[in-house]
């Protein structure tokens, strides 16, 4: 039995996505505005996008955004995998309750608490505040995100091809390269691309732990937010969210392909097998 | 989870490697902060660097440590609750997110419900498009609103245009305001997990109710509603304990009689630089949320198993 779908669904849906989509596309939209107030509209301009190139502050400001955030994401995405690992394979160890705690809190715990804490950590111990603590507190705070990522495609995971590679005197480490790694690559690199944007995005811990020749993209965004709207600020963001959807697409297009091969190869092994 | 493979050599060390490094990432980066915060909330403040006193130095040993536990006092935690800002700011706090919280599953479930029951081949696309903007900065959705709803604002420009109001609405900056930044913010937060809940439903247990006459509203109310109940506890969650410390959307869209602990706590770290006191107001906030955080932990924990 096949319903058609209800004009009800259908308008909560349409409405929903209205309410999600619209806010985005006029503040790309204001930011072809010719006019320097943006709300009037003064004709088609891309005269903002080429004054960006001109801002040597926001363009430092980017890199070391771009910087920290493919570092933090690496490693994240290493320490992520390892902790899903970690929670799914090895779910009961001495101290397990804790850790499996400390890999969820700081998915719920409010920002200001986390980048104080680490803040004060980072002045306790003397560390010099600049690019590296902020690498290692984006670190810290996206390992768990992807964290939960791959440990959602952990749990529904068929353990009897990693089982038969062991029995066969396959080493544990070059099983997990050569069989498990393959097989949750997908979510690896959607945790990595999580980690990726969940860095380049961040502003309160950003704020709280970083030091002198470290401000990044979100804290300069900030600072001028709070001056003001301008189309110069809607320019930035319309390349950052034309970035990220780009790149959330490909990957989405690039997964249902791996999918798609997938299957037919199962099928194939089964009709030879 | 017992593990079924034996006798694989090097497998107990790994194994060991495995869990270790991440444990102990997150006990010196997550778990030893907050100890220090916890330290620091009993310390005086001091114009020095750092800004507090006693400074914390473990390497003057075991007894030197005892002597600074001797220094602590509770002054901080006093001032909170003689200053009648920190309480305001607490309480409203809680109930900006509560409110928010309720608003959000109001509009998010009938878009989750829709997508659940849309059809198949198209599920994708549509769970695909409410993950898109989740992936987009929040900075940038929160500076998305300004443009909309300050006085010479879009939305303003348009009840004008049309006559339904004579002169502009100060939306901007209001508690109201908040309230649309942190609904349209945290929004996805709230359909993905009632998605994930509706889209499993057994539909056959709708069809047996109609069969046997049940009214659909009904229906929903005695089958889909109760069933979707774990979907609705992790969006509440995953809602209501971060906006509780929200920062941004108070600060950009709120205005000055918005009281909120984030931006209390804020206020006082980067403005006042009064190191001791933001300590003492982030343990409080913690103290709030923890019974919250180990709800949503066992919640997380047992849909994993």
């Amino acid at each position: 039995m096949r319903r058609g779908p209800s004009w009800f669904n259908i308008t909560a849906i349409t409405l929903g996505f209205a309410f999600l989509y619209l806010p985005i596309v006029l503040l790309v939209i204001y930011s072809f505005n010719a006019s320097k107030l943006v709300t009037v509209w003064g004709g088609f301009s891309t005269k903002w996008y080429v004054s960006l190139l001109s801002n040597q502050g926001l363009l430092d400001a980017a890199w070391v955004t771009i910087r920290v955030a493919l570092l933090s994401a690496t490693l994240a995405t290493v320490l992520g995998t390892l902790a899903a690992i970690a929670l799914v394979r090895f779910g009961r160890f001495p101290g397990g309750t804790l850790f499996s705690g400390m890999v969820y809190a700081p998915l719920v715990m409010p920002e200001v608490i986390t980048g104080l804490a680490m803040l004060l950590l980072f002045v306790a111990i003397g560390f010099a505040r600049g690019f590296w603590t902020l690498t290692l507190a984006h670190i810290t705070f996206s390992m768990c995100f992807v964290a939960v990522v791959v440990q959602s495609r952990l749990i529904t995971f068929d353990r009897s091809l990693e089982e038969a590679a062991l029995d066969l005197g396959c080493p544990p480490f070059k099983t997990f390269f050569t069989i498990t790694l393959p097989l949750i690559l997908p979510a690896v690199v959607a945790g990595w691309m999580l980690a990726f944007t969940l860095s380049l995005d961040d502003l309160v811990i950003s704020s709280f732990t970083t030091g002198p020749g470290a401000t990044t993209l979100p804290m300069k965004i900030y600072s001028q937010v709070r001056l003001g709207v301008t189309p110069e600020i809607n320019a930035i963001c319309s390349i950052l969210i034309g970035i990220v959807a780009t790149g959330v697409i490909i990957a989405s297009i690039v997964t249902k392909r791996r999918e798609v091969e997938r299957q037919r190869a199962e099928r194939l092994a089964l009709q030879i097998g | 989870m017992a593990m079924t493979t034996t006798g694989a050599p090097g497998r107990g060390w790994l194994r060991w490697l495995v869990v270790a490094i991440p444990y102990l990432w997150l006990i010196v980066l997550f778990l030893a902060p907050f100890l220090i915060v916890l330290k620091i909330s009993f310390s005086t403040t001091a114009i020095a660097m750092p800004p507090y006193t006693p400074a914390l130095d473990l390497s003057a040993g075991l007894g030197a440590l005892w002597e600074q536990i001797q220094e602590f006092t509770f002054d901080n935690y006093i001032f909170l609750t003689e200053d009648s800002l920190y309480l305001q700011s607490y309480l409203s706090s809680l109930k900006i997110a509560a409110i928010s919280t309720f608003l959000i599953l109001l509009v998010g479930y009938p878009i989750a419900y829709g997508m659940a029951r849309a059809r198949r081949e198209w599920r994708p696309t549509l769970l695909m498009l409410v993950i898109l903007p989740f992936w987009t900065s929040f900075l940038i959705r929160v500076y998305a609103w300004i443009g909309i709803l300050k006085p010479e604002g879009l939305l303003n420009q348009m009840l004008l245009g049309l006559g339904v109001i004579s002169e502009p609405l100060n939306i901007l900056p209001s508690t109201l305001a908040v309230y649309i930044g942190i609904v349209y913010s945290y929004l996805p937060f709230m359909i993905l997990p009632l998605y994930a809940t509706l889209e499993k439903l057994d539909e056959t247990l709708l069809e047996a109710a109609a069969d046997l006459g049940c009214p659909p509203i009904q229906a929903f109310w005695k089958i889909t509603f109760p069933l979707s109940i774990p979907g609705v506890v992790a969006g509440c969650f995953l809602v209501f304990i971060p906006a509780v410390g929200e920062f941004v959307i108070p600060d950009l869209l709120g205005g000055s009689d918005t009281l909120m602990i984030g931006k209390t706590l804020w206020a006082e770290f980067f403005s006042n630089r009064d190191w001791p006191v933001s300590s003492a107001v982030a343990v409080v906030l913690l103290a709030i949320l923890v019974v919250p955080i180990m709800l949503f932990q066992n919640a997380q924990k047992k849909a994993s198993e």
